[in-house]
């Protein structure tokens, strides 16, 4: 029977399947991360039991760290202590760690791929739900709960019945100005923030095919914004080509043979889906947040829509409350939203490729006077290193951006970088949730270029346009 | 993991949509390497006036004006709520934090995946009731000061004293892990043999999907 690549991946490793359809499901790889696993491994500990495959877990500090000032170590002893406790963890229960002086520390979901510990084919969970970032290999790859990175710990599988598969396709050649955040945005705005729930998503089409791996983990890592745990992109050459070479890829030898096997990673053409939709990216316009949910999405043409137009009563209230927590007025023009803050970072966007995008709007210019705070947080030292090596650094600095240390920064604001309570942020993160970037702080979510192009103006723009 | 089977319980309604984990439990409470303490910052955001940080307990000026604050709704054990629950983030913390509250089940419409799985590890039963039945049930907590529900897993039902408000699906490994109260590692520790054979066979097909990672601590 044709078959799916989630069916393909989802088959290879099932250990045992019980009679209502649980399956016990075995895990290749684990990424381990400071915020939810000290309470995994004090249950290990608490239980008496061991890790079962101690050599199918890397681990990196990342939600926590400090982007500047390093020397001085971590300053906030919350932090602190969770950091060192990962340390102390990885030391006991004998985890490969990635700690902060290391060049190759950065966010979980930039440093697995840029190792080549993400491979095609594999299971792949984290802690965290920005895993299906992963996805984008041809890998089936999970946020997880802390329960369950302790089973992972504990016994390498996971419990799990079977998601049903959607496929979206991307069409068409996406205009200049436009890429893979905005087709991530786009596609929520159509599916809604719970449309994928129940689905791992499989991003296919001509505009999939043409995007980077950069660009692809980009749309794998939004996935989870549509409610979809994984998201999942076909393994081809250029999948093969991005993992050559990498520290933890297949070593010469099994090259080979990895490589024929993982070629063989996309949906036959006869498979079917639960759910298909496809969307015309050749006319996609750059795309802005203006809400609370990352479905609340518009093109940058668009306005504040209006929540009398809302026909169904509890989205009126919804859009009403994020409206009133964003301080914005209905029928506001996009391009006449003025900002305070610009986030360049995240596992969604702080790969060298987004910090190249932004550069280029950034080259000669300085940011607008009424921007107080713009921040360049790559996404790993290895990010870092490599676009110092291209001057991008320099760009950034004298446009006025502060070029920091990796981390997840102010994507969820658990380390020092926040918005004060009212700021305005163009952010090229993934949630623009109350709250998630400091208490009060105003989120919009946006590409790197756009993210750029805002903190030159002061006030978004459409980047296809001089501004 | 606590036990579940039959819970009668003062329903406290929270008329949201998409209500995610940040909002149920803001991220600068996520920095404790414990399971406990979080039910004081539960909805932090939105239950108290001042901004919260760590280590304030009892320091804080409740929002009169939320809903877990008003008298009529003290000592809920069921949260009532509109679609899309739990979504974002995958932090257990969420889970960790309703229950340290208080409740032990929450219905909704729908629920956000990562959030509906970590609530039944932790032996808080998420409730998916059709639209019409959680409309009913917003309705019946407004007009009623003090309105209960029992929720009757062993039957999957939810009930106002012997009127069925709804039935419930649940998967039958997991209301079976919930009736007896049952650790998922243990469970899957059976299966060891299971577990060992599948890597000997996938260790000759895909030999590179076990090989070492490495980092600075070794």
């Amino acid at each position: 029977m044709a078959q799916t690549l989630y069916d393909k991946l989802w088959e290879s490793h099932v250990v045992r399947e019980l009679p209502d359809g649980t399956c016990l499901l075995y895990i290749d790889r684990q990424l381990v991360h400071e915020v939810t696993s000290p309470q995994a491994f004090a249950g290990l500990r608490a239980a008496g039991r061991g890790l079962w495959r101690a050599d199918a877990n890397l681990a990196v500090a990342d939600h926590n760290v400090p982007t500047k000032d390093r020397a001085l170590g971590i300053t906030d002893p919350t932090s602190r202590l969770q950091i060192e406790t990962l340390d102390q963890n990885c030391r006991d229960f004998a985890v490969s760690l990635f700690a902060m002086n290391d060049i190759r520390q950065g966010i979980v979901h930039v440093v697995g791929p840029e190792q080549g510990a993400t491979l095609p084919g594999m299971t792949i969970v984290c802690g965290d739900s920005h895993t299906s970032t992963h996805g984008a290999f041809g890998a089936l790859a999970h946020g997880i709960g802390t329960s369950e990175v302790e089973q992972v710990l504990a016994t390498q599988c996971l419990l799990q019945k079977k998601a049903k598969a959607m496929r979206v396709r991307l069409e068409g050649a996406a205009p200049a100005g436009v890429g893979a955040k905005d087709m991530a945005l786009a596609v929520i705005g159509v599916l809604g923030t719970a449309g994928g729930t129940g689905y791992t998503i499989e991003f296919a089409g001509s505009a999939v095919t043409d995007l980077s791996m950069e660009g692809r983990m980009t749309l794998c890592n939004m996935a989870i914004e549509a409610g979809a745990r994984a998201g999942l992109v076909a393994v081809d050459e250029t999948t093969i080509h991005y993992l050559k070479g990498r520290p933890f890829a297949p070593s010469e030898a099994l090259w080979e043979r990895a490589s024929t096997a993982w070629r063989a990673l996309k949906s036959d053409p006869d498979a079917s889906f639960a759910k298909e939709i496809t969307i015309d990216v050749s006319g996609l316009t750059p795309q802005v947040t203006y809400g609370t949910s990352p479905e609340m999405v518009v093109s940058i043409e668009g306005r504040v829509p209006d929540p009398a137009q809302e026909a169904d009563p509890a989205r009126r209230t919804a859009l009403a409350a994020a409206l009133a927590y964003m301080g914005l007025t209905p029928g506001t023009a996009m391009t006449d939203i003025p900002i305070d803050v610009v986030f360049i970072g995240s596992c969604t966007n702080a790969r060298l490729e987004d910090l190249q995008a932004a550069a280029r709007f950034l080259r000669g210019k300085k940011i607008a006077p009424n921007i107080r705070r713009a921040l360049v947080v790559p996404g790993s030292g290895l990010v870092k290193h490599a676009a110092e090596a291209l001057g991008l650094d320099r760009i950034f600095k004298e446009a006025g951006f502060e070029w920091r240390e990796p981390g997840c920064s102010m994507c969820l604001a658990m380390n020092a970088d926040r918005l004060e309570s009212g700021e305005r942020c163009a952010s090229t993160s993934n949630r623009n949730f109350e709250g998630r970037q400091g208490q009060g702080g105003r989120t919009h979510l946006v590409s790197p270029e756009m993210a750029a192009a805002a903190a030159v103006a002061g006030h978004f723009v459409d980047i296809r346009r001089p501004f | 993991m606590q036990r579940f089977e039959t819970l009668t319980g003062l329903v406290v309604p929270l008329d949201r949509l998409n209500v995610d984990t940040d909002a149920i439990i803001p991220k600068q409470f996520l920095k404790a390497i414990g399971r406990t303490g979080f039910g004081a910052n539960l909805f932090d955001n939105w239950r108290y006036l001042d901004s919260g940080e760590p280590g304030q307990a009892g320091l804080r000026t409740p929002n009169p004006d939320f809903v877990l604050n008003k008298p009529r709704y003290q000592g809920a054990s069921i949260l009532l709520a509109r679609g899309n629950f739990g979504c974002g983030s995958s932090r257990e913390h969420a889970p960790w934090a309703l229950l340290e509250y208080g409740i032990r089940v929450i219905i909704a419409p729908s629920f956000a995946d990562i959030f509906y799985n970590n609530s039944l590890k932790n032996g808080l039963l998420p409730v998916t009731l059709p639209d019409a039945a959680v409309d009913e049930l917003f309705c019946a907590t407004d007009a009623t000061v003090g309105y209960t529900v029992t929720v009757d897993l062993q039957n999957q039902r939810v009930l106002n004293g012997a009127r069925v408000i709804g039935e419930f699906a649940i998967n039958a490994f997991r209301k079976d892990c919930l009736l007896n109260g049952l650790d998922d590692i243990g469970w899957t520790l059976q299966y060891e043999a299971d577990i060992r054979a599948y890597e000997a066979r996938r260790q000759k097909v895909t030999p590179w999907l076990f090989t070492q990672v490495r980092g600075n601590n070794e």
